[in-house]
């Protein structure tokens, strides 16, 4: 399966990851090679077939609705690697659209 | 047939329970010969990213005390070490990869905790592929972990550093996660009993993600008494994990026997094709031929998808690892880029320097499954498939109990033989990934030696009967020897 650069930069934004031009290039072949073998399941006749996202038979699963002791700002902020008073802090976000 | 323990280290947990409960040796002092073994071997078999001195000798006093105060429990002052990417609160939890350094989780993850009430004591952390992606631990941002039967070959993976700290005698046991035979594939090229439950037995909490609907932690022992034993403490419903089932946990270690009479053992001719190695066939036809002296009937069965499990599991598991590591974006935990000048481009530097290669492979082919205009083509298909590879299996589960088949294709090979072809190091799991994509529990035993190498036999049940594929596969151990071998150089090195 041939893919293009401009494909491989596509999904690459999708999923935020900032590839070089080489890596993109190593990444088109690769992910041709991968796809072309997962198309093998075209093979199969799965028209009738009901899909499994996982295999238990566990619909919803409800929990007590009861108040439970939580964890403190400060441990859920201990590893962020910046922080501002009892917040995350980054960069500004500004000048994309969305 | 108990072997002569010569350094309580080379000691099965069941071995160790007598010497503890007979006051022959404290937990303190095991755990000391433990860390010193880490020591004298682990810079060469480097199985162990984090070792938790201090911590290891806190739990081992509390145990020794418990033990003093009359209790007492199969894993009660037994030293063990988890997987690096089981969250252990306070403590470093890398999963192998650079995007979680220093990160320190403000949790236990289940299984750890389930296992420090039972009175374990945490050795360490081990070495994985990153994000447990991968079957050799080649892809671990920070080491490469020998084989110890040959420190020029790999120990499998992803659970990698699990496998050779057992075959290394570095812990007494270890816990491993499996997604597609994570768990098994390092077991069987270390000459080791892994174990991966049912999708469901083991709570996931605090296991960090890879694909969440194919992830379970399973224990990594010396024998299949020892992995009863673990299973025993670390399974069962966890109101933190909403897949976690409510199935009754059975004692699984009063449930070995020895006799397999009436046992039927189906034998699929799909898994015994083109592409195994002889010396593994081999080794793995003559286990199953153990199985029948031992009073099992050999069933014939067919499973017809299995050629296409290998392709299934390469579109669900990394449209799950697309969506699962969409976390990592340098705000909340871990590393952070200093590159870019606003929010996006952190993610897009963060990203690209924080994860390896495979990782962004797979992150790159689940976003593309995933993607506008291709979800149908590649996703629901996959899971389509899935439906008919779980229907084979419950057809084949009606003729017989348990089926026998290799867990690997290979032996372990080369350090380095396989990193260019990302293709041929995906299919060092083609005879593990059908059971996990089923969810169904396997388990992998050492049945014999190929280029003097450790060869495992997989054995496969239905779901929730742990207790029947652990019954054969103890009652096929007691009958042989494989298991009682040690990787001479690291043994003799170290002992």
């Amino acid at each position: 399966m041939e893919l293009t650069l401009e494909d491989v930069r596509h999904i690459a934004t999708l999923a935020r990851i900032g590839l070089t031009t080489q890596e993109m290039e190593t990444m088109r072949g690769q992910l041709g090679d991968i796809l072309a073998h997962v198309s093998q399941l075209n093979e199969l006749d799965t028209e009738a077939i009901p899909p499994t996202a996982q295999v238990l038979a566990l619909q919803d699963v409800l929990a007590a609705d009861e108040p439970r002791p939580s964890y403190s700002v400060d441990a859920m902020l201990a590893n962020a690697p910046e922080r501002e008073g009892n917040y995350f802090r980054t960069k500004a976000v500004l000048g994309y659209e969305t | 047939m108990r072997h002569e323990i010569q350094a309580p280290e080379g000691a099965t947990v069941g071995d160790m329970r007598q010497l503890l409960d007979a006051r022959e040796l404290s937990s303190v002092e095991l755990t000391e010969a433990y860390l010193e073994r880490i020591t004298a071997l682990d810079e060469r078999v480097r199985s162990f990213v984090t070792v938790t001195r201090d911590i290891a000798l806190e739990h081992a006093a509390d145990a020794d005390r418990r033990m003093a105060s009359g209790e007492t429990g199969p894993l009660l002052g037994v030293p063990m070490a988890l997987k690096d990417l089981l969250s252990t609160a306070g403590i470093a939890t890398t999963c192998g990869s650079r995007i979680l350094q220093g990160y320190h989780p403000p949790y236990d993850a289940t299984v750890y905790a389930r296992l420090r009430d039972a009175g374990a004591v945490l050795l360490g952390k081990l070495n994985m592929d990153e994000f447990a992606m991968g079957s050799s631990t080649e892809n671990s941002a920070l080491a490469i972990t020998a084989n110890p039967w040959d420190l020029a070959t790999v120990p499998g993976g992803s659970s990698g550093g699990s496998a050779a700290a057992v075959a290394a005698g570095e812990a007494a046991f270890t816990l491993g996660s499996d997604t597609g035979g994570s768990v098994r594939q390092p077991a069987s090229l270390c000459g080791v009993v892994g174990l991966k439950p049912t999708y469901g037995r083991v709570s996931r909490f605090g296991l960090i993600a890879f694909a969440s609907s194919l992830d379970q932690i399973g224990p990594l022992t010396r024998t299949v008494e020892d992995s009863a034993l673990v299973l025993s403490v670390i399974a069962g419903q966890d109101p933190l994990d909403s897949t976690s089932a409510t199935v009754e946990v059975p004692d699984y270690h009063a449930l070995l026997g020895e006799d397999l009479r009436g046992l039927r053992v189906g034998v699929p001719a799909e898994y015994f094709v083109e592409g195994t190695e002889p010396g593994v066939e081999a080794a793995v036809r003559e286990g199953i031929a153990q199985l029948e002296r031992l009073g099992a009937e050999l069933v014939d069965v067919s499973l017809p998808s299995t050629g296409y499990a290998l392709s299934t599991y390469y579109i669900i598991a990394p449209a799950e690892v697309s969506s699962n590591l969409s976390r990592y974006d340098g705000v909340k935990y871990g590393y952070r880029s200093a590159d870019g000048a606003d929010l996006i481009e952190t993610y897009l530097s963060t990203r690209d320097q924080g994860f390896g290669a495979e990782v962004k492979r797979r992150i790159m082919v689940g976003t593309y499954a995933l993607s506008s205009g291709y979800y149908d083509a590649y996703y629901l298909k996959a899971q389509k498939v899935r439906t008919l590879i779980k229907a084979e299996f419950d057809a084949a589960f009606e003729r017989c109990d348990v089926i026998a088949s290799p867990t690997s294709p290979s032996v372990a090979f080369k350090i380095g033989s396989r990193t260019a072809d990302p293709l041929a190091m995906y299919l060092s799991d083609v005879f593990t990934i059908p059971a996990s994509m089923a969810g169904i529990p396997a388990i992998s035993v050492p049945c014999g030696f190929s280029d003097g190498l450790p060869v495992g036999m997989q054995l496969i049940g239905r779901a929730f009967d742990e207790a029947t594929i652990l019954r054969a596969a103890h009652a096929y151990e007691r009958s042989t020897e494989w298991h009682m071998r040690r990787p001479e150089l690291v043994w003799s090195a170290g002992g």
